[in-house]
């Protein structure tokens, strides 16, 4: 079969074509949606964060979006919102979720469903609505529900979204009521694959409840942490909607996140160079945050 | 003798005593906790019960102290002036149209794919497929920005059907899932069909996509209920009311009449039921969806 190299190359793509063609085609219009969609706009991409793009022009100017972004207050004032944000929104949320799976998993099949449906329920409506709901629920009169709460018992009226050392943690607050339907979903798989010896063992030796998940429980399902713990990060690292709808990245930009800081930078500005710039920054952070994760978190947990 | 059988009987009253005890301590415990997931579950609800009660009231209803708990005045107004003052059957139809396109296409393409890289060998399978997988972890933001460009100036898609649905027409992660899905069916079937002579594409139509079907299932109503909640793509290549998704049209609706909560939510309502009741009627495939893929073995 040992042919000539320029013999090789045309006999190669023409058995290809003959032992292949089919899959070829099978595969043929996502790949080409792939590199008109994703490749080219990641190359697209990369290159305008070098220059100074407006909607009909461009022109290069090398680092200085990155060197704008780095030096501007406001980015440093998103980062940080967003850490914070992503701080205080994904531990909580998996520990909720965790201890709703431990609560859930003993009442047999039928509860389980019930369960799982009526907390999966809420994240089946968009986050739109979800985030005006929760606007109405903030309103800063005492008809909202909130303050009438607080005017019940006493308290004066707040305007949780439009005052700055609240606005951020309302948004927070906005996910602890909602969306652990999936984790939940996860975790009751995960907890069914736990076997029952492990359970057996520790009741011989007279382990409380209590002990009993944190030996048990946790440890084995550490996988299913992990990947909670690596998709919410890289979600809640983009959240954009709540400041969308809700409070426009105010008050005073305590609620501006960064993929908020893109999209005004990108569509409100059209300044594509410093926005495609922030975006980059914003993909290696997570890139690098999901890897670090992956290999050190990693490393106890047992497949 | 009779101090032995005595202790016995002592004996046996305290163990009937503990286990009594210890069954109570049980369904205590489980009542406890049946109402706690109940109290939460409430919690969770509230909001959407909220926003339904609110969507019934009339503005003067809204605007009292103490807010009502269930709508003494129950009214149709505000429903009726969502469809007056609004494009809501238009954003309705628009919604409708895309996630029906592009339910079926993601289904095709991704299980012809999903297929092709879990069954077939040919050269740059490998290459291709994790090429495709490793662009996952790269943030939308970075692609969304010159997709745009692309899209609406160089392409001037701006406000249509085209720029909403073809974008998304296959998603990479649903080609991993079918991908995963797929190898798990079994190669004799396919083996069998290769040696009665059947071409590679009436296997793949009669062979594979009947044995895919629950994979398909979850697979098509997470695309539907994804597109139909979408709010980004849209939001940004849809500035003419006629051509909006019922998400962004309820967005924009918000803008424009920003303290008028009752036709507000009575808006929301309309915008989160029809996947509210595709819910409660394809439950079993929701919930089977979510683990497929997500846990190993």
């Amino acid at each position: 079969m040992q042919k000539s190299a320029k013999e090789s190359v045309g006999t190669r793509f023409k058995y290809n074509i003959k032992n292949y063609g089919w899959c070829y085609v099978f595969i043929a219009i996502p790949v080409l949606l792939f590199c008109i969609f994703t490749i080219y706009p990641i190359i697209m991409a990369f290159v305008m964060s070098f220059q100074e793009y407006n909607v009909m022009e461009s022109k290069w100017v090398g680092l200085q979006n990155y060197k704008t972004v780095f030096g501007s207050p406001i980015f440093w004032k998103a980062m940080k919102n967003t850490i914070i944000y992503t701080v205080g929104t994904v531990p909580v949320n998996i520990l909720i979720a965790f201890i709703m799976s431990v609560l859930i998993f003993p009442l047999g099949k039928r509860g389980q469903t019930f369960f799982k449906s009526a907390f999966y329920l809420p994240a089946v409506t968009s986050g739109v609505v979800t985030s005006l709901v929760w606007l109405w629920m903030f309103d800063p009169q005492e008809t909202g529900f909130f303050n009438a709460i607080m005017k019940a018992m006493g308290f004066p009226t707040h305007m949780w979204l439009a005052s700055s050392n609240t606005a951020l943690f309302s948004l927070m607050f906005m996910t602890y009521l909602g969306g652990h339907g999936s984790a939940i979903i996860l975790y009751l798989a995960s907890l069914g694959n736990i076997p029952k010896s492990l359970y057996e063992a520790a009741d011989i030796d007279h382990a409380s409840w209590f002990s009993k998940v944190k030996n048990i429980t946790w440890p084995m399902l550490k996988p299913t942490t992990l990947y909670l713990l690596i998709i919410g990060i890289i979600d809640s690292f983009q959240v954009f909607m709540a400041s969308y709808i809700m409070t426009q990245g105010g008050p005073n930009f305590s609620t501006t996140t960064i993929a908020y800081l893109i999209f005004q930078h990108a569509f409100e500005e059209f300044n594509f160079g410093l926005a495609s710039a922030e975006s980059f920054i914003l993909g290696v952070i997570i890139v690098v945050i999901s890897v670090i994760q992956f290999k050190f978190l990693s490393s106890d947990v047992e497949y | 003798m009779q101090n032995v059988m005595q202790s016995n009987e002592d004996y046996e009253k305290q163990y009937e005593a503990r286990e009594r005890k210890r069954k109570i301590m049980h369904i205590v415990g489980r009542v406890l906790v049946f109402t706690i997931l109940i109290i939460w579950a409430i919690f969770t609800f509230w909001p959407f019960y909220w926003m339904v009660v609110t969507s019934f009231k009339d503005t003067m209803s809204i605007n009292v102290y103490p807010p009502e708990l269930w709508p003494h005045n129950p009214t149709l107004d505000t429903y009726k002036k969502i469809f007056a003052e609004a494009n809501v059957w238009r954003w309705t139809l628009n919604s409708f149209i895309i996630s029906c396109t592009q339910t079926v296409t993601d289904v095709i393409l991704a299980a012809m794919a999903g297929y092709a890289f879990a069954k077939l060998k040919f050269p740059g399978r490998n290459k291709i497929f994790w090429t495709m997988l490793c662009t996952m972890m790269i943030p939308s933001e970075i692609t969304l920005i010159p997709l745009y460009i692309l899209v609406i100036n160089k392409f001037n898609l701006g406000n249509t059907y085209a720029a909403l649905i073809i974008p998304g027409m296959v998603g990479i992660g649903h080609i991993f899932l079918m991908k995963q899905y797929m190898g798990g069916l079994p190669s004799t079937l396919i083996d069998a069909g290769r040696i009665d002579g059947c071409s590679e594409w009436r296997i793949f139509w009669k062979i594979i996509m009947p044995m895919s079907k629950p994979g398909l299932a979850v697979l098509a109503i997470f695309e539907f209920v994804g597109t139909w909640n979408s709010f980004f793509w849209p939001l940004l290549v849809t500035n003419e009311s006629n051509m909006r998704t019922i998400q962004v049209g309820l967005s924009s609706f918000k803008f424009e009449h920003m303290q008028d909560y009752g036709s507000i939510m009575a808006c929301s309502v309309f915008a989160a039921l029809p996947m509210v009741i595709l819910f409660l009627a394809l439950q079993k495939y929701f919930l089977k969806g979510i683990t497929v893929g997500a846990i190993k073995g």
